[in-house]
């Protein structure tokens, strides 16, 4: 249907001419069209009038006493905004320079005299559906402008959503360095840290198929199973297993998680490493090395929990070697010529570094130099974290202060298959944590619980020697032998039975670990023998380490109130005490709830 | 020159259907407009601004285009021209010539209206 019929109110024409009687003709002309008119004598009247009646066309004499036609048309178009207001001069200019400056002044068009009646409606008609068109155009500009404006207001909610869920865990510690956008999350990027309640940390990078809200959903409970399963002392293994279970159930078909988990244990000097579809990790050797870790494993979300593989890889490392991961928005990014950064780019980075300028920096340096751009892109996440000694680490505030059981006793026994298939400290440490004042020593207690616990599976039952742990080839052979060992646990058991009760003081903490293994000779045991003197440096003495357990015990016995052993050696008990005095209070000021 | 009308007798026809009632109105304004305009060149001329003799001639020759008077309108052109290229001096005999014409066409008007 043609506009101009559809469109039947009539328009608000604003006339300008000095002389009377052309004004008089053109003001007849416009109304027996059917539009509303206003006449102006003079330019300064015509803008005046402009102001009060806001017209929808203007029809202007170019020359004009007071203030021209040219100098109205520039300031009624400057009024107009961004509103379209046509503007026809009315002329019998003849000129090409003349006209040229009509237009110059913001005029659409030109009308001559004498005036043409069936000109003058062609020309109304066709500035009007111009004018129409415009304010359709301004109005889904306007609509979309609001629109973007409303998504970016829900990427704020969301992304403080997602803030108080994955908080930056312990990604300020100092041996990690990162660049990551803080809207990444809607780039579809995740980067976590926290540390582990026996030591070390738990690192996950990760990138999402996709851009925007979409890509950010997923990050939320991804978020959620890392720092809830990490806090409770869950291995890296396991909680990539959850990972990949909820990400399965929850993401559509077509979308899925790149990442890689990291469980870096810095006392051990060790490196426990899985790549799910990201870009190779780079470890970076202090003496100069450079060593690709490669995704071996498809991303996370898209098999299901029977074909995922969740094995880490394990790397020795030395102080001072550093494992660097990133996102393909570091390999995509692309330079004027259109050229991506790439593989070769980092390892061109990491190849020409100059003595003594951190990887992380020199790979940063190296992005930005091959961009031309010190604005770092949004979907750039990049990370590194450096061995180092773990004691300058600390533990993640605790985030519950609810009030939790004092009294409580409770027993639990793995049996046969179970006993390689699952790891029971998660479980064990989440019953004692349900004590506030034990809260605040996750730590120990973990330590406590998985040593107990190690000592009970690959000493008390898989009878592994703990001296091959000593050389890195018997290192491998330990675990080879284990995983060998952990198929023939039939008839086997492991109990742990757990009481706390109150004291004056605080609390205390009695764990009974006992084990279906053959035992061992502990009355000649140096831990036994050297029960009420402090326990020294393991070099101080030469015995321990060669025999049963030596360090996982001395470190039972250096935490433990009293650590004693029953029966054949199969039995051991520890009381762990703890008081209020030494509670460390400042941990609830930085509490979120 | 001498072949371009007085009036032009469909032009006004024209107007004279556009503006129906007000077509006498519309003859007495141009009327009115044009004695004061013929005026104002007599002025400017007196007071040798050629400027203001081509502005007052261009908006007459206008105006007479649109009134259908196009041999008013012509000798408008010819001060509009002379105004704009600083050459005054024959201008006082077309602004005569432009007073004969009005005289003219104003008799021939008046005559219309009457008729019509």
């Amino acid at each position: 249907m043609d506009p101009s019929i559809a469109d039947q109110r009539p328009l608000r024409i604003l006339i300008a001419d000095d002389s009377d009687s052309d004004r008089l003709i053109l003001k007849t002309l416009v109304k027996r069209l059917g539009h509303d008119v206003f006449d102006a004598r003079d330019g300064e009247e015509a803008v005046r009038l402009f102001e009060e009646a806001q017209p929808d066309i203007v029809l202007l004499d170019a020359l004009m006493p007071v203030m021209d036609g040219m100098e109205a048309a520039r300031r009624i178009k400057a009024l107009a905004g961004e509103r379209l207001v046509p503007l026809i001069f009315l002329t019998s200019l003849s000129e090409a320079g003349d006209l040229a400056r009509c237009l110059d002044a913001g005029g659409d068009d030109f009308l001559s005299k004498p005036y043409n009646r069936v000109l003058l409606e062609a020309k109304i008609n066709a500035f009007n559906r111009m004018r129409r068109m415009h304010d359709t155009l301004s109005g889904q500009r306007d609509h979309i402008r609001e629109l973007n404006q409303q998504l970016l207001r829900e990427q704020e909610i969301a992304k403080r959503v997602f803030d108080n869920v994955a908080h930056t865990g312990c990604l300020d510690a100092f041996n990690i360095r990162y660049l990551a956008s803080p809207l990444s999350v809607f780039n579809g990027d995740v980067l976590f840290a926290s540390p582990r309640p026996a030591g070390g940390m738990l690192i996950f990078v990760g990138d999402f198929t996709g851009h925007g809200l979409p890509a950010a959903i997923g990050a939320m409970p991804l978020a959620e199973i890392f720092y809830g399963m990490a806090a409770k002392g869950f291995s890296a293994k396991d909680v990539l297993r959850e990972i990949n279970r909820k990400l399965k159930q929850i993401l559509p078909t077509g979308m899925f998680c790149c990442g890689a988990m990291i469980e870096a244990v810095f006392h051990e000097n060790q490196l426990w490493f899985w790549n799910g579809g990201l870009p190779d990790a780079q470890l970076i050797r202090a003496n100069g090395d450079n060593v690709a870790l490669p995704s071996r494993h498809l991303p996370l979300g898209i098999l299901s929990p029977d074909q995922f593989n969740a094995d880490l890889e394990r790397v020795t490392t030395e102080p001072g070697d550093s494992l660097m991961l990133m996102t393909d928005g570091v390999l995509e990014s692309s330079n004027r010529a259109g050229e991506v950064f790439g593989d070769a780019g980092v390892a061109r980075a990491l190849e020409t570094r100059k003595q003594g300028l951190h990887p992380f920096d020199a790979v940063i340096g190296s992005l930005r130099e091959f961009t031309g751009s010190h604005q770092d892109s949004d979907d750039i996440t990049l990370f590194c974290v450096d061995m180092v000694d773990d004691a300058a680490i600390t533990p993640l505030p605790d985030r519950t202060t609810l009030p939790g059981p004092a009294e409580w006793h409770c027993e639990y026994e793995l049996r046969e298959r179970t006993l390689g298939d699952f790891n029971p400290l998660p479980l064990l440490l989440h019953i004692c944590m349900e004590v506030p004042g034990l809260r605040s020593r996750s730590g120990e207690i973990y330590t406590v619980l998985a040593e107990l616990y190690n000592n009970a599976l690959e000493h008390g039952i898989l009878e592994l020697p703990s001296d091959w742990k000593h050389s890195p080839e018997g290192f491998g052979k330990y675990y080879r032998e284990r995983q060998v060992r952990l198929g023939r646990v039939d008839g086997h058991f492991i109990r742990f039975s757990l009481s706390h009760s109150m004291k004056p003081y605080g609390g205390r903490l009695r764990v009974v670990c006992e084990d279906s293994g053959s035992g061992f000779d502990f009355k000649n045991h140096p831990v036994s023998t050297a029960k009420n003197t402090p326990a020294g440096p393991l070099s101080d003495n030469p015995v321990i380490g060669t025999s049963y357990a030596g360090r996982g015990l001395m470190l039972l016995r250096q935490l433990s109130e009293s650590l004693s052993f029953h029966g054949r050696g199969n039995r051991i008990e520890i009381v762990y005490d703890w008081d209020y005095s030494d509670a460390p209070l400042d941990h609830n000021k930085n509490d979120r709830h | 020159m001498n072949e371009t009308p007085h009036l032009d007798q469909e032009a006004l026809a024209e107007l004279q259907d556009v503006m129906d009632d007000e077509f006498g109105v519309l003859i007495e304004t141009f009327l009115n407009d044009s004695r004061e305009r013929i005026e104002g060149l007599r002025q400017a001329l007196e007071g040798q601004d050629p400027e203001a003799l081509a502005q007052m001639a261009h908006s007459f020759k206008g105006s007479c285009i649109n009134m259908g008077a196009p041999r008013l309108g012509a000798l408008c052109q010819i001060v509009e021209k002379a105004g704009k290229e600083r050459r005054l001096d024959d201008v006082p005999a077309t602004v005569d010539a432009i007073g004969a014409e009005f005289r003219e066409v104003s008799g021939m008007l008046e005559i219309f209206v009457a008729n019509n």
